[in-house]
């Protein structure tokens, strides 16, 4: 072992955790007559950079550790967590969360085995692992492009974050896994003033991976970007408001797949039927053009993880395929009521929450239009660069996205940059949409975290350029040209 | 409230130490932040349990400063070994830092002391002994009666019942040392409807208190979640226009949050808000008086000090329509040649910024059914989505459901609409602001219209 940050739970820890003791552990969580149980040790490291006004302002460090016990009986879940190792402590976490099946027979956990997981995670070094000064030079690099990049440059934020998260997860079933999932995050924002206009652009991007990802996109690539937007934004005009075509540029537009179906696609929603997907499955629920995955296994991507929360296995999950829906998320609660196999979906924040079905890079795949030739089918419409953000509320599938670089499409042709540009629609009904699909597949960088009951994971996202026939663009000029 | 009492001196005496040790190990400038809590959350649905969730946790948070540089550590690991980590860790990040001329504690005179402190009411006894059977009892409680109340709910996201306590204290090398106590309960009810077109309607409702006697009854609660689910049925979209706005109490509120994001010092001195400059200007129509009050009895946002030690004050935001004030910690002050308005506030994981406590809206004098009658034509907006909100200019669209307001009364439900307009603008075109605040919320309004916005459907 090398590095400065270990879970106190590893195998060479102050408080080794072996299979023998998540045997026991099982075994007092089962005692009151759950038929399910399992354990996750958590231990995270977190740390932050922030660069303001030429200068390493602040430096942080977080840690966090502690022990989840979950017990189930039929579809009550019983948790508790504690943040201390020692053996009663973590006894009476087991017991607490036992309380769920009060009065019930004791149930026998199968014995754990360590299983082998895959690789997905390319890191050299560990950034955490990192002198502190490496990266501070990039913050520097940024804030120094950025400045020199524009006069009307009045500010620039650049930030890194980068964390560690050791887990050990060892179930009732007999699975147990041990992973140490690595995590970084560069951002670079920018105000830029002309006269009394101000506007920001910001860039970044991330995943699990290590300080060779400034190879490609340097600090200097990003601190361009983010300037480009903010000169951008400053001419832009109001945006329109109506119906009218959208195309989705690739990459980051892959938020909307995420809002607009993915979440309706998680299997608690479907369980319980409270998703408008629910009882649909073998049915078209979008246009044929559309095929949507969810997978875990890119490497290095934000979203991917080797083991999911529950200690199953991720794998690459078919969700729609040419329009026709195929399957919904599974964690392993859900895929015993779909009576099929999890898929490693169970996902949750930290010790402290129970897992959920949750996505890992969601993504619409290619198809097979020249992205030109969509743009030029549009006579007026909007073209999407860069998202804020989207909600969705997943009873009937409306869903709400705001663009941080949007641009109007006049006779075929990008315009003039929109200002203040929100698009609205429902879910079904815009894949149901989708006419035209790019070659151009991208894969969008790594910035979102996704929130669902409280709990935020860091997701993936991806897709081609999109074109929807007829969104509402909540803009505020009615009827303008 | 001895039991609460001995926990919070605990904390005190947890953060004593460590300020002692990193100041010995060479912090010119040592902050602790030690929190603890404890909560129960159930959830029952389809009237069966579904979650009993039951836990506590301890956390440390520590700010340095070795000359003029600053670092932060946090640590749930309170073993020797990790506080040891923490205290090193600190240290050496702030050698990474670099000397920032306007970072540093308030002046040990700006400092206040327990017998200066308001007693708040914010901390109830008995909301700790609520027992997981009595927390599944209420949220069952809730949920049938949603039921009850009308056929058409046919199924339910569930209702949740939580209580939490939680004590912090506050330890600075500066001589400051003081701690806080506070309780919570809330329930949620979340019934599910079947509307045309496969599509399902969720409606919600909530009652939160720091005081347990102080919570709804969980029929209320349901039965309201009930009707707010129940008139979303056959929403629909609505052409393109500009028309009157009415936000309900509840959107209203979302939309002095984004307003409060643009009052805070951090903001302002980062040029990202476009209220720069703009104190002594009119930032609102006349009828609007936003008040931030951390002094408010029993308040969701209360505090008799702030997070840096200094007393907690009353502070008129907006009066009339004009801008008073921008809310200040001690960092945003001195970068605006201020003074601070008593508004740190410090996250667990050490850093400080100012914050809102409790900003309300103040009511005005007519009721909401007056507000609405009093409106030919408009939108009423219960609900909104996404986060359309540019804090650097103001610009605000977002999506929006409600119901349409035909001839002074409430029509069909709407959804799949956008509302769009610069917040500067809509705040200065509200023209009505009803009397019904109530202070569930740390951030509270009441109904108000704004006279015209555009609204992009069909």
């Amino acid at each position: 072992m090398t590095g400065r940050y270990h879970a106190p739970f590893s195998q060479q820890g102050s408080h080794a955790i072996d299979a023998d003791i998540a045997n026991r552990l099982l075994r007092i969580a089962l005692e009151q007559g759950g038929d399910y149980a399992d354990l996750f040790f958590e231990y995270s490291v977190s740390g932050s950079y922030a660069y303001d006004e030429q200068i390493l302002k602040s430096a942080r460090r977080a840690v966090s550790m502690g022990l989840g016990v979950r017990v189930m009986k039929g579809d009550a879940t019983g948790y508790a967590y504690c943040e201390e190792l020692s053996f009663d402590a973590m006894k009476r976490a087991a017991q607490t969360a036992a309380q769920i099946a009060a009065g019930g027979q004791p149930h026998s956990p199968v014995g754990v085995t360590l299983r082998d997981l895959p690789d997905r995670y390319p890191v050299a070094e560990e950034s955490i692992d990192v002198e502190g000064a490496a990266k501070k030079a990039i913050l520097e690099r940024a804030d120094r492009a950025a400045r020199a990049a524009d006069a009307r440059v009045i500010r620039v934020d650049a930030s890194f974050a980068e964390g560690v998260r050791e887990i050990l997860v060892a179930n009732s079933l007999g699975h147990m896994a041990r992973d140490r999932q690595p995590m970084m995050r560069f951002g670079v924002r920018v105000i830029a003033q002309d006269g009394n206009n101000r506007q920001s652009g910001s860039s970044g991007g991330g995943g699990r991976v290590g300080l060779e990802y400034f190879d490609d996109k340097t600090p200097e690539w990003h601190a361009e970007q983010a300037v480009k937007q903010a000169l951008i934004m400053l001419d832009a005009r109001e945006a329109p408001a109506g119906e009218m075509d959208v195309v989705l540029g690739p990459g980051d537009s892959g938020i909307l797949l995420h809002e607009a179906v993915g979440h309706g696609l998680e299997a608690d929603f479907n369980r319980k039927k409270t998703s408008n997907y629910s009882d649909r499955i073998g049915q078209e629920v979008a246009s044929e053009l559309c095929t949507v995955v969810d997978d875990a296994t890119l490497p290095g991507s934000r979203g991917s993880i080797n083991v999911d929360d529950e200690g199953l296995r991720p794998t690459r999950s078919v969700l729609i395929e040419a329009g026709v829906l195929r399957g919904y998320m599974q964690d392993r609660h859900s895929a015993d009521f779909f009576n099929t196999t999890p898929d490693g979906h169970g996902r949750r924040e930290s010790f402290r929450s129970h897992p959920m079905p949750r996505m890992t890079n969601t993504m619409l795949l290619a198809g097979e239009d020249d992205p030109e030739d969509i743009i030029r089918s549009v006579s007026r419409g909007v073209y999407a660069k860069k998202f804020g953000g989207g909600q969705v509320d997943i009873s009937n599938g409306d869903f709400v996205f705001s663009l941080t670089e949007g641009y109007l499409i006049e006779d075929g042709k990008l315009t003039a940059p929109l200002k203040g540009v929100n698009l609205i629609g429902n879910g079904p009904d815009a894949m149901r949409k989708v006419a035209m699909l790019g070659h151009d597949f991208a894969v969008s960088d790594g910035i979102w975290t996704c929130g669902k009951d409280g709990q935020s994971v860091p997701v993936g996202v991806g897709c081609p350029t999109i074109k929807i026939a007829a969104m509402t663009v909540g803009g505020t000029q009615v009827g303008a040209r | 409230m001895s039991s609460a009492t001995q926990e919070a001196e605990e904390l005190v005496e947890l953060g004593l130490s460590v300020v002692e040790r990193a100041r010995a190990k060479g912090a010119d400038v040592a902050e602790a932040s030690v929190h603890s809590g404890s909560h129960l959350s159930v959830k029952v649905r389809m009237r069966e349990p579904e979650l009993v969730e039951e836990a506590g946790s301890r956390a440390l948070g520590l700010r340095v400063m070795v000359g003029k540089r600053v670092a932060s550590t946090y640590t749930s690991d309170l073993s020797e070994a990790g506080r040891r980590l923490l205290i090193e860790d600190a240290l050496e990040l702030a050698k990474l830092s670099e000397a920032d001329e306007f970072a540093g504690p308030p002046d040990v005179s700006e400092l206040s002391s327990a017998s200066e402190w308001a007693d708040l009411d914010t901390f109830d006894e008995t909301v700790g002994r609520i027992s997981a059977d009595e927390a599944l009892q209420r949220a069952l409680a809730g949920e049938r009666a949603a039921f009850e109340y009308d056929a058409r709910i046919t199924n339910s996201e569930g209702a949740s019942f939580t209580r939490a306590r939680g004590a912090s204290a506050l330890v600075t090398s500066g001589g400051f040392t003081g701690s806080d106590v506070g309780t919570y309960a809330s329930i949620v009810v979340t019934p599910v409807a079947d509307d045309e077109g496969g599509k399902k309607r969720r409606g919600y409702h909530w009652s939160a208190s720091r005081h347990y006697a102080e919570l709804e009854p969980s029929e209320a609660v349901g039965e309201e979640a009930a009707r707010r689910t129940l008139a979303q049925l056959g929403a629909k979209k609505l052409p393109t226009q500009e028309l009157p706005v009415v936000f309900d109490k509840d959107a209203a509120r979302s939309i002095l949050g984004l307003l409060a994001s643009c009052v805070l010092g951090g903001s302002i001195w980062r040029k990202s808000s476009y209220l720069v400059d703009r104190v002594g200007t009119r930032v609102a129509s006349d009828l609007v008086t936003i008040v931030d009050d951390p002094l408010l009895v029993r308040g969701p946002g209360s505090r008799a000090f702030d997070g840096e030690g200094l007393i907690s004050r009353r502070n008129v935001v907006v009066q009339d329509g004009r801008l008073q004030t921008y809310l200040l910690d001690t960092y945003s002050a001195r970068k605006l040649g201020l003074r601070s308005t008593g508004s740190a506030s410090r996250s667990p994981s050490g850093g400080i910024s100012p914050s809102t406590t409790n900003l309300t809206l103040q009511p005005g004098t007519i009721s909401r059914d007056e507000l609405v009658a009093d409106t030919k034509h408009g939108l009423y907006v219960t609900g909104m989505m996404g986060f359309g909100f540019n804090a650097v200019t103001g610009d605000f669209s977002r999506g929006a459901s409600g119901f349409l307001i035909d001839d002074g009364e409430l029509g069909h439900p709407v959804s799949e609409v956008t509302i769009s307009l610069n917040l500067d603008q809509l705040l200065q075109r509200i023209d009505a602001v009803a009397d019904d605040v109530d202070h569930r919320t740390s951030i509270a309004s009441p109904t108000f219209r704004v006279a015209s916005m555009t609204l992009a459907g069909t």
